[in-house]
């Protein structure tokens, strides 16, 4: 299982590069022109993003490190632990919507204490990697086009998020029984 | 919506700060987010170019319009209001097979060719279309097939069978899109507007 996913990983962005740049030779696209073009188009993008993403990160930030994010999850771990929710993966629950480098480090926590692959483990690898982080994703591909109303996809995002959560408990707690 | 989080971030976070006598992490942590998007950014500002880059070549070879056109009837159903044959189909198809190989490097880009495409549909510059709204639902969760990163922080953490979440990755992962792609949709019914 493993051998084949890695032969997967490892091949794919070579064989599609390889794949594009030859079709794009046989169909007399200039190659070498149409890259730059395009990588021109990348550059103007992210740079013009940059102040939508300095914005949210220093939000995120004030809210996570004053402690109030701490806060917010010293309240809600009881009330969820109720619907036999594990309270030691509610702040994963919270962080995962807000950052990925804050939940890519609480998984990391919870693999030194618990171990990969116990209960907690299994979960908290499942929440990570069958979700994104919604405010980062929204900041990056709205701030792109300047789109400064993103209306109910905030709404969207997090009902996703609180989906992907949920099932991730339910379909471990069945299958890892 | 986004204005209201935002203030709420801010607000709660500075007041919580000054009343526990912490202020001054507010300064410190506000510094260091500025500072971690400009690296973010800089991250992004790489694989930005190399796979617009990419994709350039793609599109002018014509690829994007020959995955729109196989792939289309089905991203359509889902995207109703894009018109038949528009390239922002096209990217909308190289976004999410992206994601479904767990190339979140390439989905990204992929995906801000596919809003900028779609921007060009918006009567409005600054409000978000359904049909972007609709893109963000799929991005946001993400489905994945392969996730390799994980894997790899699973081995390095020393797990005995590192892809064995591989299976139940993708049945969440599954459940956590279809449940935004309804609620992406019953948002659309309510709010109303077709267009776009």
């Amino acid at each position: 299982m493993v051998s084949w996913l890695q032969d997967i990983s490892v091949w794919i962005i070579p064989a599609t590069i390889f794949l594009i740049v030859l079709a794009g030779f046989l169909r007399r696209v200039p190659v070498y022109e149409a890259f730059v073009e395009g990588a021109a188009e990348g550059f103007h993008t992210t740079i013009r993003l940059l102040p939508f993403l300095v914005a949210m990160m220093v939000a995120i930030n004030v809210f996570r490190f004053s402690g109030a994010l701490d806060e917010c999850i010293a309240v809600i771990s009881p009330l969820l632990s109720r619907f036999g929710i594990p309270p030691e993966l509610t702040p994963l629950a919270i962080m995962r919507s807000l950052s990925g480098s804050g939940s890519l480090g609480m998984v990391s926590e919870l693999f030194n204490t618990y171990g990969p692959d116990s209960q907690v483990g299994r979960i908290a690898s499942t929440i990570l990697a069958s979700t994104d982080t919604t405010f980062y994703v929204l900041t990056i591909y709205f701030g792109s086009v300047g789109i400064r109303n993103p209306r109910y996809s905030v709404l969207v995002g997090l009902t996703g998020d609180l989906a992907g959560f949920l099932a991730a408990i339910y379909i471990c707690k069945t299958v890892f029984a | 919506m986004i204005n209201f989080i935002w203030l709420f971030f801010l607000i709660v976070g500075i007041a919580y700060a000054g009343i526990n006598g912490r202020v001054e992490t507010v300064t410190q942590s506000a510094i260091s987010g500025a500072e971690t998007a400009v690296t973010l950014a800089f991250k992004l500002l790489g694989v930005m170019c190399l796979w617009l880059g990419i994709m350039k070549i793609a599109e002018k070879a014509g690829l994007i319009r020959i995955f729109a056109w196989i792939l289309g009837p089905i991203i359509r159903l889902l995207f109703p209001g894009v018109p038949k044959g528009h390239p922002a189909l096209g990217a909308i198809v190289m976004t999410v097979s992206a994601n479904m190989l767990g190339l979140g490097n390439a989905a990204t880009p992929f995906g801000i060719k596919a809003m900028q495409q779609l921007q060009e549909l918006n009567p409005s510059r600054e409000t978000a279309t359904p049909a972007m709204c609709t893109l963000l639902a799929l991005c946001t969760t993400g489905f994945t097939l392969v996730p390799a990163t994980l894997i790899a922080l699973r081995s390095a953490a020393g797990s005995v069978s590192p892809a064995e979440i591989v299976g139940v990755t993708v049945l969440t992962s599954l459940v956590a899109t279809a449940t935004a792609l309804t609620a992406d949709f019953l948002f659309r019914l309510v709010t109303g507007r077709r267009r776009g």
